[in-house]
């Protein structure tokens, strides 16, 4: 997994409620088999105004331009900024993988979906959860009051978001301490788990005792 | 001890010192669509699966439910994905055409794969529907899937202990769906963030295990992992004779375990509520997010009304969306599909359910289709051994294969844009069945209700 330390980018302000990741990603994209070539179809269905399906050039699709992310302020925008239960839904973590994939590499909100919030941290990208007040100070600055293209710095290891241009005061934003640490090392946990071998077999017998039913078919 | 805190401490294989678990899983489903990037990883890392026998693949979210003969390339290679990395690595797999295949949610508890007392994960958030048998039961990312299929251990955080108390006896015609979703609607999406629900009271007491299923099966939408019921003689009576299941004398020394799994007299819950259900009506959701929902005898609610702004917004929203006004009555408003199936309703007795409402009934003839898919190809034989498909067909419905279907519509089976259904599903998010299509999730009796009457109806008041 890719490590993240400190991210400095335009964000997008996405003022909606309950986004879901059928909404991050539609079902017909679900079909690859692959972990990338989300990004082009990152909030399908509200980004463009004809349908869409996997392997086609987004090149010639008509964008919607009432949707946030295709006005040119907040091109090329790398931080997400949205509202509560964001990634709720499906546990695809194709939602995480399209986000990365189309240059997000952190996600704000005051909440977020259980599942989707997990799936971040497997792939490196920042979900970081602020107050809601803070949220909201965030979306009018980044909506109204901003520069040109709005710019935030996010950086993990003072939980802090602040303006790029130095205005206004830094955020906090929570992180449990052992996600904290194993985003800014980049761990892989597979590795880390089978480093625990011997524990993981002495659990195995142990259970294989409680629970023998469980390990009828298989021979010790 | 909650019987949360208790399956929680029964899979504890090591404590990490920043407070996170290292959690044995017991058991893992497996289907098509979140699978193949996870057996990727592992290939691509050396590595390989600890207990093939912990594992179970089944097709369900791709396959197509008029034949057996998939066409669409994509999910034809899904499915060759599936096939081979299950044979490669030993992993028993149910492929289509086999009676046993089916939603993975209806087949683990079917085939007694799914057991009281396990540790139980799938790439899929319907997970929670395991719980129903005192399973600790949640829905997991690929990269966990591919963890789980490594190492058979996930590093996870324990939830917080919710607990739903529910008491009264409904109308007979109000169903566990329709108690979900009331829930749901007054606690709202994010009630259960954090936690893991259990549901207890006399009224969960007396619910057939299809019916917790369904109330755990949606616990996910209102933002919990985790839902659990407790073991009684309904979990033990279901799971006798299961084929994957315990059997002679492991049957006698697992049933002993299975009666400890109820949580504790004095055990404590971090959050608790009461609901009376006695008084319920059959509901139907308006919006695009399974809070938005009324009784069928309401009428919309008008967004002018609500205070905070951002409901207002999310409100106006859906209503636009849905093509639906505010004060309209539920009643009056026309279906178009009506589809009865999924792992929150697609279980026999959804189906007997739904089929007392159509006997003798056609279909109104501006309903365009009405679809029944069978969880599993198990629920479809038996019904069928009912009668159950001649009613349905007689009537006008479509008798279909088993598979996940127009729940979230990766086959053919999808809503055209602005197309209304009554579905029996989970989840009505904005083009969930269908770009742009539109969904009303109801229990089975009210989508077969609505499919011969043409509109939503109260089934309450059904001839
Ligand atoms: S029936 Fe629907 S909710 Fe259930 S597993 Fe299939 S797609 Fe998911």
């Amino acid at each position: 997994m890719e490590s993240f330390i400190c991210h400095e980018g335009v964000v997008l302000p996405l003022d909606r409620v309950n986004v879901d990741t059928d909404a991050i990603i539609p079902k017909q994209y679900l079909q690859s088999t692959a972990r990338t070539g989300y990004g082009p179809f990152l909030f399908d269905s509200w980004r463009y105004l004809d349908p869409g399906h996997l392997g086609m050039d987004v090149g010639q699709r008509r964008l919607n331009p009432d949707f946030i992310m295709n006005e040119p302020r907040y091109a090329g925008a790398s931080i997400l900024l949205s509202r509560n239960n964001f990634g709720c839904g499906s546990s695809r973590e194709h939602a995480v993988w399209a986000l990365l994939d189309a240059g997000f590499r952190a996600v704000i909100a005051p909440s977020f979906g259980d599942i989707f919030y997990n799936n971040c941290f497997q792939n490196g990208l920042l979900p970081a959860m602020v107050a809601e007040a803070d949220c909201e100070a965030l979306f009018a600055w980044a909506l109204c009051d901003a520069p040109a293209s709005p710019r935030l710095l996010v950086d993990l290891r003072n939980t802090t978001i602040q303006r790029a241009d130095g205005t206004g005061q830094p955020v906090g934003f929570a992180i449990e301490p052992f996600r904290r640490e194993a985003l800014l090392r980049g761990l892989d946990a597979i590795g880390e788990t089978l480093a625990k071998a011997e524990r993981i077999a002495a659990f195995e017998a142990r259970h294989r005792q409680a629970m023998p039913w469980l390990f009828a078919t298989e021979t010790s | 001890m909650t019987l949360y805190d208790k399956l929680w401490a029964s899979h504890m294989v090591d404590e990490l010192p920043d407070g996170s678990t290292l959690l044995y899983i017991d058991r893992q489903l497996l289907h098509e669509v979140t699978s193949a990037q996870a057996f990727a990883t592992l290939a691509h890392t050396g590595r390989t699966v600890r207990r093939a026998a912990s594992q179970l693949a089944v097709e369900d979210h791709n396959v197509p439910t008029t034949g057996l003969e998939v066409t669409d390339p994509l999910a034809q290679e899904q499915l060759a994905a599936l096939r081979s990395n299950t044979s490669r690595f030993g992993i028993t797999e149910f492929a289509m055409g086999d009676r046993r295949q089916g939603i993975v949610h209806v087949v683990g508890p079917e085939q007694g794969f799914t057991l009281p007392g396990i540790t139980i994960v799938c790439g899929d958030s319907h997970t929670s529907t395991h719980g129903a048998f005192a399973a600790l039961a949640f829905g997991i990312g690929t990269s966990e899937v591919a963890q789980c299929l490594a190492t058979q251990c996930l590093v996870v955080r324990k939830s917080q202990n919710m607990r739903l108390v529910l008491g009264g006896v409904p109308h007979p015609a109000v169903s566990a769906k329709d108690v979900i979703l009331w829930i749901i609607g007054r606690m709202g999406t994010a009630a259960g963030t954090g936690a893991a629900v259990e549901y207890a009271g006399p009224y969960v007491e007396r619910l057939s295990m299809e019916g917790r299923m369904t109330m755990c099966n949606m616990a996910i939408e209102m933002g919990a992992r985790v839902g659990l019921c407790a073991v009684d003689d309904s979990t033990i009576a279901y799971l006798e004779n299961r084929p994957m299941g315990p059997r002679g004398r492991l049957w006698e020394q697992a049933v002993a375990l299975w009666r400890t799994l109820h949580s504790d007299a004095e055990a404590h819950f971090d959050r608790e509520a009461h609901w009376d259900v006695s008084a319920l009506a059959p509901q139907v959701t308006w919006g695009t997010s399974p809070e938005q929902v009324i009784a069928i005898d309401e009428r919309i609610p008008d967004p002018a009304a609500q205070q905070d702004s951002k409901r207002r917004e999310a409100m106006q929203r859906a209503l636009d969306y849905m093509g639906l006004n505010p004060g309209q009555a539920m009643t009056d408003v026309a279906v178009d599909q009506v589809f009865i199936g999924s792992c929150t309703n697609g279980r026999l007795e959804d189906l007997r359910q739904a089929a007392a409402m159509v006997a003798g009934k056609r279909v109104a003839p501006t309903v365009r289709r009405a679809l029944v898919v069978p969880g599993s190809g198990e629920v479809r034989l038996r019904a069928e051994q009912e009668g159950l498909d001649r009613l349905f067909r007689d009537a006008g419905f479509e008798w279909r294969l088993p598979g996940c279907s127009m729940c979230l519509g990766m086959n053919e089976d999808r809503l055209a844009a602005q197309e209304r259904c009554a579905a029996t599903s989970n989840r009505n998010f904005e083009g969930r069945q269908g770009a742009g299509g539109r969904t009303h999730l109801v229990s089975p009796a009210m989508a077969a209700a609505a499919a011969i009457a043409g509109r939503f109806v109260d089934v309450r008041h059904w001839p």
